[in-house]
């Protein structure tokens, strides 16, 4: 999901800026993209919930059932009113994934799975270091937030956007990846456990999916999810540079929303280097 | 102020969770002026020793940590996350939790008791997180508490002092007991109006953690702790019926037809 606007209302202003970017980016270069944008919705008791996130968020406009029907027929009823992010966006990680690894390769680069190798060792003149929590041995200040999920198949309902529910205990988002693919996330937990999902968190998040919508009771558990998000301590990514060594880190959960706005940076810092380096007078200066 | 013999000149007590980065939370601790913080075990960690980067970005923060048991729904539970936190927090205090409801995470005050006399006779320090009710409280001193900490209203409510009777109760009951008012503030205003009834200290959370400005309104719940205890031992007036002139009306002279 790339919800820079929606992010705004946990995270810094900086999340959304570099967010927007990234969405135009990856509108360049992955045909998967989906711009539908996003909606947010309450259960009625929690409506100040939603009166809230919209004072924190921006580009957002206030809908009505009618409209909410209209977006998305099977919510139809369910909720009286919504915040619709209409610029938001979202894609299927492993599909874009696999499309870039397939586009560098057209252009000649050299991927190479599984091998063992750390940044130090690694030839050339400038290594770019974004192994993200694995990096925790040249950044002791990354720490890991965990993450989990439910991947369940649905064909009993049909959403065009991700959906954001907004709970005081357990707040959840729902995003569509086709063929009845619904992607239910995310816990967030100070914790640096990397074991399975625990009953909890999958309770709390298949009971959320529950409650957006009865359908997702009949869904099919296809996939369950967990892993470390690596972050600094105020939640936003770096690049910093050790030698010849850029390392580019703390993306949280922010991977694939700030991804390309931090590889942008990666790739400013080094062209700077190699110009500033052509040109000694600039470099003294 | 002092809990169990340490001495505490800050009578704010503050939570460690939801805030937006762990650098939020240092600069609003530092602005609350807090030198005590709650950290939760359980959901924090996993129930494991995973949680150690957190806790030492809290650690660093040089305040004391009290660990609590948020989460726990069973004395057993509670038990073993009190445990847990002595070995890694090297801490005998534990802010007990044993909830008896997960929609209102009322607490369950007969699992509460329980614990609280099962840690108590192993050498813990115990917070018990309780209602207003009086003999609850009662037995939880039998069972060892020299702290009390009942709510003001449900965790994260924002609703501020549900039961004032019933709080004042409490601290007419318990002259001699640290009384801290544990969740459901919402606003600085009802922190003031529980120092106000003598309250020793008021411990919050998400009223801080998810303002708009974290940082501002830890120190707004700091200035309204200060004004509170302050007011109360200026020794406010009571609330009356009829008007009360400030200035003296016999010899006045008559204006009117």
């Amino acid at each position: 999901m790339l919800a820079p606007w929606c992010e705004r209302a946990t995270t810094d202003a900086a999340v959304a800026t570099m967010g927007a970017a990234s969405i135009e980016w990856w509108s360049q270069h992955f045909p998967g993209l989906v711009r539908n944008g996003s909606l947010v919705v309450v259960q009625s008791r929690d409506s100040a919930d939603l009166a809230r996130f919209a004072e924190r968020t921006d580009h957002f406009e206030w809908i009505d059932a009618e409209r909410i029907a209209a977006l998305e027929p099977d919510l139809a009823g369910r909720y009286r009113r919504a915040l619709f992010f209409p610029d938001e966006a979202h894609l299927d990680p492993r599909r874009a994934l696999a499309t870039l690894v397939e586009r560098l390769a057209e252009r000649g680069v050299a991927i190479r799975f599984g091998v063992d190798l750390l940044p130090d060792a690694a030839p050339g003149d400038a290594v770019v270091d974004c192994r993200g929590f694995a990096a925790r041995d040249a950044l002791s200040d990354l720490r890991g937030v965990r993450g989990e999920m439910v991947m369940v198949r649905c064909r009993d309902i049909a959403l065009a956007r991700p959906i954001r529910m907004l709970h005081p205990r357990i707040p959840l988002y729902i995003v569509p990846r086709g063929d009845g693919l619904f992607m239910i996330g995310a816990t967030m937990i100070e914790s640096e456990r990397r074991g399975p999902v625990s009953v909890r968190s999958a309770v709390e998040l298949l009971n959320a999916a529950y409650a957006l919508h009865p359908a997702f009771g009949e869904a099919e558990v296809v996939e369950l999810g967990a892993d470390l998000r690596p972050a600094f301590a105020d939640n936003l990514p770096q690049v910093r540079r050790e030698g010849r060594v850029l390392r580019a880190n703390g993306l949280f959960r922010h991977g694939f929303l700030l991804a390309p706005a931090l590889a942008r940076q990666v790739a400013d810092t080094l062209r700077m280097e190699t110009y500033d380096a052509d040109i000694p007078e600039r470099r003294r200066a | 102020m002092s809990f169990y013999g340490v001495e505490l000149s800050s009578r704010l007590l503050l939570g460690t969770a939801r805030y937006l980065s762990p650098a939020i939370l240092a600069e609003a601790i530092k602005a609350s002026g807090a030198e005590v913080v709650t950290v939760s075990l359980r959901r924090e960690s996993g129930g494991e020793r995973a949680g150690q980067s957190f806790w030492s970005l809290v650690r660093a923060l040089g305040v004391r940590v009290l660990p609590n048991t948020a989460g726990c729904h069973s004395v057993k539970e509670a038990v073993t996350t009190a445990h847990m936190a002595r070995e890694l927090f090297d801490t005998t205090w534990i802010k007990l939790e044993v909830i008896g409801d997960a929609d209102t995470l009322q607490p369950d005050v007969f699992g509460l008791v329980e614990a609280a006399r099962i840690l108590s006779e192993d050498g813990f320090e115990v917070f018990p997180y309780t209602t207003e009710d009086l003999v609850v409280a009662d037995r939880l001193v039998e069972a060892g508490c020299r702290v009390l900490m009942p709510w003001g209203a449900p965790i994260g409510s924002a609703r501020g002092l549900n039961n004032v009777y019933g709080l004042k109760s409490l601290r007419a009951h318990f002259p001699d007991i640290p009384l801290v008012v544990d969740a459901g503030l919402g606003v600085p205003s009802h922190a003031a109006a529980a120092m106000e009834l003598g309250y020793d200290a008021v411990l919050l959370n998400t009223a801080v953690a998810e303002a708009g400005d974290p940082v501002a309104m830890a120190r707004a719940f700091a200035l309204a702790v200060e004004a509170g205890r302050t007011a109360y031992l200026a020794q406010p007036l009571e609330p009356r019926d009829m008007a009360a002139p400030s200035t003296p009306t016999i010899g006045k002279a008559a204006l009117g037809d």
